[in-house]
């Protein structure tokens, strides 16, 4: 119908398949990012590491390569070290970009009211959250268990001789470790965009909750002699249990400095029982806050 | 006729507090008034329907849809205009009513259609490609009905659609309820403080008082209803008068000052009025041939005990 005509009418045309919804939220979203330069740029600069992995990895089996180089042999070895470092390194930048995407995701849309909007259509609170921590969710599997994955397949397929399936327990770390990050990530900033409403501070909170949290847990243990203050640690946490998955006795301080972990501390089993509870409390705020209308008791 | 709302013993509590309180009718009405004063529970009954709280016992059907097991196809079948500022920042309008379109489900390319079509016919078409943020109160209110009805609902909320509007503005939007009502594709729930507006968009008004239904009242057959509505101001007028006239057939409502207002009944003719005034030594001193407004339908039913009239 043309615009000028300017009347109501009813609309009976087809209908998009109910579970796709919420990928309408990261459609936008995206389209907003795209716009932001910084963004762009540093999006761009994260891939500079799996870049550089992805070259050693070929110069590693480039005999002509390594010579122009000066090599005499192995340059780096190709191993379960290698991919968690390469794992740390990328989930570091994925944690900077959080702080940067995740705090804008739910705090406009509770400071602007805009939740009966989106709820009061079919479209479910879950569903909103889904939709919003896929921003996350896509944006940091771009950046860690894709090009890991990729890397491993490359490493692969260069080596030759059955190399994959004797390493395949690293490319599951891999995948599994970054999902754990990802997902422990993703809740963590939308749960504290929801809970302050405000976005500098939501962002200023996620920070506050590694970094001030492990100063804190440092201290609770050089004050009781204990090393159970590691549990308030959450790079503490998921660096145990990224150890545990590539392999806990060879590997322990490799992931970068951000995930590396030093001596003995908490079973790992406790380190998965902080995470999910993590998650648990997230989930919790996230339901609290995510509603239609506010009740007032 | 479809039931476009019915209500069974709905409740719904808040913690020891129970807002709606066992709530039952049906409703067929084009464009339903939802009128009370603060508390009363308007806001509550609309946000249940829409599934922002869950009944604590009964239900309530939308188009025969369960609202409590069906809630995701019966929002499918809603538009929703909030009271207060609602809106995704940092978008144009009309980017925001692509968006709202979208996650009811319409394709891209007939969302954004839609979105450019709603935004003309809310009169805001040369403003749609502006950020909400620079909207004026006005325009926000053209902006979240354009929003409402982008995806074609088959119920319409309205909460407080003329809230903060200037007169022009309020004639405008008026204009576009009465024109979405006889439009006939869509039915309208209006919750309002202002009786002008519900008098004047809707067919069925249902009053709330304290949770529970005041008053019920189909507006277009009260207009239709051929009885004689008469307002009386008299002097000496007592109990005794208003009981005689009540012997006669007449319903009658007193008021401060001696004022009165009645519907006669078939074969009761005014000059027995003046008879029996005469008879009880009361003046008449003015009498005016009078509809039942909303106004009075409303006082009547906060007025009356129990919550019901």
């Amino acid at each position: 119908m043309a615009v000028y005509k300017q009347t109501y009418r009813g609309y009976d045309g087809p209908l998009t398949p109910a579970w796709s919804r919420f990928l309408i939220l990261p459609r936008y979203a995206f389209e907003e990012m795209r716009r932001s330069r910084f963004f762009t740029m540093f999006f761009l600069v994260t891939m500079l590491a799996p870049l550089i992995f992805g070259l050693i990895v070929y110069a590693e089996h480039n005999l002509s390569v390594l010579k122009m180089l000066g090599g005499r042999g192995d340059l780096v070895a190709i191993d379960a070290r290698f991919f968690l470092n390469l794992l740390g390194w990328q989930s570091m930048m994925a944690f900077f970009l959080a702080a940067f995407v995740g705090p804008g995701q739910i705090s406009p849309d509770l400071a602007n009211n805009a939740l009966p909007l989106y709820l009061a259509r079919p479209f479910s609170r879950a569903e909103y959250v889904l939709g919003k921590m896929s921003v996350l969710l896509i944006l940091m599997s771009i950046m860690t268990w894709i090009p890991g994955l990729l890397l491993f397949a490359l490493q692969g397929s260069l080596q030759g001789g059955g190399w994959i399936g004797q390493n395949l327990r690293i490319a599951a770390a891999v995948f599994l470790g970054a999902w754990i990050w990802i997902l422990l990530i993703s809740l963590l900033a939308l749960a504290l965009s929801a809970w302050v409403k405000w976005k500098p501070m939501a962002g200023a909170l996620l920070f506050g909750v590694f970094f001030v949290a492990a100063g804190f847990a440092g201290a609770i243990d050089a004050v009781l002699r204990t090393s159970w203050g590691q549990l308030l640690n959450i790079s503490h946490l998921i660096g145990t249990v990224w150890a545990s998955l590539f392999d806990q006795r060879m590997h322990r301080g490799a992931g970068a400095v951000f995930f590396r972990v030093h001596v003995e501390d908490v079973p790992v089993w406790c380190c998965w029982a902080a995470l999910l509870a993590i998650c648990g409390l997230c989930l919790y705020v996230l339901g609290r806050k995510i509603r239609g209308a506010e009740v007032v008791r | 006729m479809q039931p476009v709302i019915e209500l069974d013993n709905l409740e719904v509590r808040f913690g020891e507090r129970t807002i709606l309180k066992k709530l039952n009718g049906s409703f067929t009405g084009r464009a339903i008034g939802l009128l009370g004063p603060n508390g009363a529970g308007k806001s509550t009954l609309l946000n249940t329907l829409l599934g922002f709280h869950q009944p604590s016992a009964g239900t309530a059907r939308i188009f025969g849809k369960d609202i409590r097991g069906e809630a995701h196809a019966v929002r499918g079948l809603l538009g929703y205009m909030p009271e207060n500022d609602s809106f995704v920042a940092g978008m144009t309008g009309v980017h925001f009513v692509r968006l709202m379109a979208e996650i009811s489900g319409l394709p891209p390319d007939a969302a954004m259609e839609r979105a450019h079509e709603a935004f003309f016919w809310v009169g805001l078409g040369e403003a749609r490609y502006r950020k909400l943020g620079t909207y004026s109160l006005g325009m926000k209110q053209m902006a979240k009905l354009a929003q409402a009805i982008v995806h074609g609902p088959k119920l319409l909320f309205l909460d407080e659609p003329t809230n903060g509007l200037d007169p022009p503005a309020r004639a405008r939007m008026i204009q576009l309820i009465q024109e979405i009502r006889d439009h006939g594709d869509m039915r309208l729930i209006v919750s309002s403080h202002l009786l002008r507006d519900v008098d004047e968009c809707c067919d069925e008004v249902l009053i709330l008082k304290d949770g529970r239904i005041a008053a019920f009242c189909n507006l277009e057959e009260e207009r239709r209803a051929n009885r004689k509505f008469l307002e009386i101001e008299t002097r000496g007028a007592n109990g005794t008068f208003a009981s005689a006239i009540e012997r006669l057939g007449c319903e009658a409502a007193c008021f401060p000052n001696g004022r009165m207002k009645l519907v006669m009944p078939d074969g009761v003719e005014i000059r027995q009025l003046y008879a029996l005034a005469a008879d009880q030594n009361v003046q008449i001193r003015r009498l005016n041939h009078k509809r039942d407004s909303l106004e009075d339908i409303f006082l009547k039913a906060m007025e009356a005990p129990n919550g019901g009239i």
